[in-house]
């Protein structure tokens, strides 16, 4: 099979950027969307012509570096996987496929279909842990953990970080990342001493990297490749109503040191 | 010749750590601030390392190639952690998990470090708790286990099938909660370059900003390596396909030694290869042996046949047959050899007879359906996102593939290189797994010695030298660093040949696999040696790198990467020549007892092959550190 693709081409964060069309060689059906690009990319780089830049790494869905925009949609055309994930077998010979970078205010294109997630490592920094120094634990089955709870919080967990829910988003919300992470740990029992303050410090960072408002249309529970639950959002929205009302101070639990 | 000090404390196994901790310099807390300490990597060892540190008050710079820490390659890891907490009540203890490693690894991994590897291991699992990883729990509330290859007793603790994940998110959670409080500074999508070395001492690093290819300098008073393994030297492997060789490998180029490289883990469960598009190779987790039944057919002409046409009495339970104290569960350099023996009789299944089937019906009548989807649905969505089979109603069809490297650079107890002030850590170093890693220790590893070793061995270091004697970034050192960097990546920008550096890459692979992977041979190795001079050669005249330095350009980061690959390539191969044994995943095809199994020669091999870069057109020189057990006595490996 062929396909012909129109990619999102850009030179750095201050140049525009503009679509370039590109008709493949001859491809098989088993390749991963990914390995099409290199192939594109190998035929690139022998013509002296620089390939299309990007991310990607573990192609297994599990890392969170893959990104892209396929037909307008995070991650490709099916629901629960990654771009690496997505294979050539769901597309058709002689389809035009249109391929762009996640695009929203707080990721800026470093070039190409690469973009600077940055902003959701900040996040984490604000809040996203619990505060236990190394060598000071207790006994890990001290605290039991109902076994419905450790699989709620892993349901959270899973959240690979690849910030699709923000690209899929009108408003460029970041609420299904965030709220994935204060669940996790706001679910299990070492993370209620923290809970209000992490809940509170994490969603006033995310205001201040620019990420848009939820107006809870659902469009990243749609597009997650982890299936994370629109229903940590609610859970959120409580924990941070909660924290406001308890009045805790948001400061960064490790300034606390 | 370098001076090979291992350190080894004195006094009996057990007690070596205890007296080791009570005995290491210490650092007044006043004091500590001032020392700086680069750690490169924040997989599960640079990021516990990280945040350990820094916890302590060191001033702490931590370095990623990728865009954040939390995407390094222990992401991936599925099956779990072991850890010696005997939760099951089934026999285990520290030396029990000690002896497993030891003995898993073919006796050819450093004891006392593998003994303290053991006693850390319980602390591991309780601090991950505290930091919220949400490992399996059973009805009660408590921790759940399985087993993995190579032992007898359940030990393995784990996240559904991601445990690397989450244990790498809680590693990075650590570190982020350090990065908030000012203690860590960190630098993504910065690929460290180059070693710097000042008389004799590792003191900074070169690095590149892949957003803007700026070069930078970075000095401090101790450099910790965490880089991870060199298994994509391969080409295809289980590792994400940035994984690399170039931080060992040009500290190696300073004089770090190169311990055993040739000790590679080819994985026995992997999806087949299926063209020559493939980019890399998918792990199924070793755990599903623990339910999955491996077979082939036991005559060839049944191989093109349905596997539900082939019934029960022409199926070879062939692990279980050889092996039937271990069967499916023997460990990984034995399950895939075997994998590789009946493929050769030609019973091998799917595309080009490279195949076995792992089958999962027994365990669908046993267990029922849903537990065993609890247990692995995730790993049986993947196998058939990739594949496009349901594995729940056909056997799945797996192959080995090249997965960890056990080798790496040379570490005494204290974790540091025989450069003083290099620490190395993680994948990158290879002391504790000999000749053949069992699951699930590699996750151990990386946290035992970036939570709980390092950061106090460090000391021992850090106590002889004095933050005001730190060397600074114009030390002529550094330019001199800088300056061969620069050079390497012009000379890659300007060769402007043909062809593109991942054909290259190919290339290598496909002739380590054939002549330095599952098995080996003195004509394959010398002739996989002149092959790779040759194909380096053409690498730096046909290699094309388009585009600039100034800029985000991955051809060009991957074009470096590959020029190491070709230089480690003949370090794996001369080092596999010369180690006229077999020893767990080395398999030397001169070497084997007359039922086919691996013969190790103690008499002569019992070392450490330690390599030494001696100038470019030299050949390394071999320094030998002796394996001396005090508390073991070397046995031959039987899972019969
Ligand atoms: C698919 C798969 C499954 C596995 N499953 C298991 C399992 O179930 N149990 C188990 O125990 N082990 C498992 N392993 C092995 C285990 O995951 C790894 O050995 C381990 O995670 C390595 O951790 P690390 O911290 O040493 O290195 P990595 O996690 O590889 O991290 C390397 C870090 O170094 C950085 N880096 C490297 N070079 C440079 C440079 N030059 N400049 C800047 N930064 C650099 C990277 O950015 C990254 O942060 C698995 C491995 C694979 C491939
Ligand atoms: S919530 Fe889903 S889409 Fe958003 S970052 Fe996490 S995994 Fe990606
Ligand atoms: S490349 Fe890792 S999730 Fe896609």
């Amino acid at each position: 099979m062929k396909v012909t693709l129109k990619v999102w081409r850009q030179k750095d964060a201050q140049s525009p950027g503009r679509f370039v069309t590109y008709v493949t060689p001859e491809l098989n059906p088993n390749m991963s969307f990914l390995e099409m690009l290199d192939v594109v990319n190998e035929d690139l780089i022998r013509r002296g012509e620089e390939p299309i830049a990007f991310d990607h790494d573990c192609r297994e869905g599990i890392c969170g570096t893959c990104s892209l925009v396929i037909n307008g949609k995070p991650h490709g055309p099916h629901r629960g996987v990654t771009t690496c994930q997505t294979y050539l077998r769901s597309f058709k010979d002689g389809d035009t496929i249109v391929v762009e970078p996640f695009r929203a205010r707080a990721f800026p294109v470093i070039r190409d279909l690469i973009v600077d997630r940055s902003a959701l490592d900040r996040i984490m920094w604000a809040g996203g842990f619990i505060s236990v120094r190394t060598g000071s634990a207790p006994e890990a089955n001290s605290l039991p953990v109902p076994k419905d709870v450790a699989e709620r919080a892993m349901d959270a967990a899973q959240c690979i970080g690849c910030g699709a829910c923000v690209a899929a988003c009108k408003n460029a919300s970041a609420m299904l990342f965030v709220a994935a992470k204060i669940s996790h740990l706001g679910l299990l029992p070492q993370g209620q001493p923290e809970r209000w303050r992490r809940a509170r410090a994490m969603i006033e960072q995310m205001d201040r990297e620019g990420f848009g408002a939820c107006t809870v249309t659902g469009s990243c529970e749609a597009v997650c490749p982890k299936g994370i639950s629109l229903e940590f959002i609610a859970r959120m929205n409580r924990d941070y109503a909660v924290a406001l009302l308890k009045g805790d101070s948001p400061v960064r639990a490790a300034a606390a040191l | 010749m370098a001076t090979l000090n291992a350190n080894i404390p004195s006094g009996p196994l057990a007690q070596k750590w205890t007296r080791h901790r009570n005995e290491s310099r210490l650092i007044s807390p006043a004091n500590k601030r001032k020392y700086k300490i680069i750690v490169v990597g924040a997989g599960l060892a640079g990021a516990s390392a990280s945040a350990a540190l820094a916890e302590l008050g060191y001033e702490v710079h931590n370095f990623v190639y990728h865009d954040s820490p939390r995407r390094a390659h222990s992401v991936a890891a599925q099956g779990g952690i072991n850890a010696a907490k005997n939760y099951q009540n089934d026999g285990d203890s520290v030396w029990r998990l000690f002896y497993d490693t030891l003995r898993g690894g073919d006796f050819r991994a450093r004891e006392a470090n593998v003994y303290r590897l053991a006693e850390v291991s319980v602390q591991i699992i309780d601090h991950c708790v505290a930091l919220g990883v949400p490992f399996a729990r059973e009805y009660g509330g408590l921790l759940d286990n399985r087993s993995f290859g190579g032992a007898q007793v359940s030990r393995t603790f784990y996240a559904r099938g991601q445990t690397g994940q989450q244990l790498l998110l809680a590693a990075y959670s650590a570190l982020c909660r350090m990065i908030a409080a000012g203690q860590v500074k960190s630098y993504t999508h910065t690929e460290m370059l180059d070693l710097v070395v000042v008389d004799g001492h590792a003191k900074g690093i070169i690095a590149r900003d892949l957003r803007t290819g700026r070069i930078t300098r970075h000095n401090a008073d101790a450099v910790v390596l965490a880089t991870g393994g060199y298994a994509n030297v391969f080409y295809l492997s289980t590792n994400a396909l940035h994984s690399n060789a170039t931080a060992i490998w040009r500290a190696y180029k300073r004089g770090a030694c190169f311990a055993n490289p040739c000790f590679t883990q080819i994985h026995p469960t992997c999806i087949p290869v299926s063209g020559e598009y493939q980019s890399k190779l998918t792990l199924m987790s070793e755990s599903l042996r623990n339910d999955g039944r491996i077979w082939v057919p036991k005559r060839p002409e049944d191989c093109s046949k349905h596997p539900h046409d082939i019934p029960e009495s022409d199926r070879d339970y062939y692990l279980e047959r050889m092996y039937p104290a271990y069967g499916n569960l023997c460990p990984r350099d034995i399950a895939s050899r075997a994998a590789k023996k009946v493929c050769d009789e030609g019973r091998g299944v799917g595309p080009g007879g490279r195949g076995v089937y792992l089958d999962f019906s027994d365990a669908i009548r046993r267990l029922g359906l849903a537990k065993v989807q609890e247990r692995y649905g995730n790993l049986f969505d993947m196998y058939r996102e990739i594949t496009g089979e349901d594995a729940y109603q056909v056997p799945m069809r797996i192959y080995p593939a090249v997965h960890y490297t056990m080798g790496g650079l040379w570490v005494d107890y204290n974790l540091m290189s025989n450069l003083p002030g290099l620490f190395v850590i993680g994948e990158a170093n290879f002391s504790d797994h000999g000749a053949n890693r069992l699951g699930a220790s590699a996750l151990m590893q990386g946290l035992a010695d970036g939570f709980f070793i390092l950061p106090l061995t460090i000391g021992n270091y850090l106590a002889t030298v004095h933050p005001s004697q730190r060397p600074s970034t114009d030390h002529a050192a550094f330019a001199a660093a800088e300056a061969d960097v620069t050079q390497r990546l012009n000379q890659l920008l300007h060769c402007r040949g043909k062809r593109t550096p991942t054909e290259f890459h190919r290339e290598l692979g496909r002739l380590m696999w054939d002549h330095c992977g599952m098995s080996r041979n003195r004509a394959g190795l010398q002739s996989a040696l002149r092959q790779i001079a040759e194909l380096r050669d053409r690498f730096w005249h046909e290699v094309n790198v388009p585009g600039e330095s100034t800029c985000l350009n991955q051809a060009l980061e991957k074009a470096h990467r590959v020029a190491d690959f070709l230089e480690l390539a003949e370090l794996m191969c001369l080092d596999a020549l010369h180690r006229e044994e077999s020893c767990g995943g080395h398999f030397r095809e001169e070497h084997q007892l007359p039922d086919g199994e691996a013969k190790r020669d103690d008499e002569r091999f019992a070392y450490v092959a330690a390599w030494e870069y001696a100038g470019p057109d030299r050949s390394p020189v071999l320094n030998k550190e002796p394996l001396v057990y005090e508390e073991v006595r070397m046995t031959t490996r039987s899972y019969k």
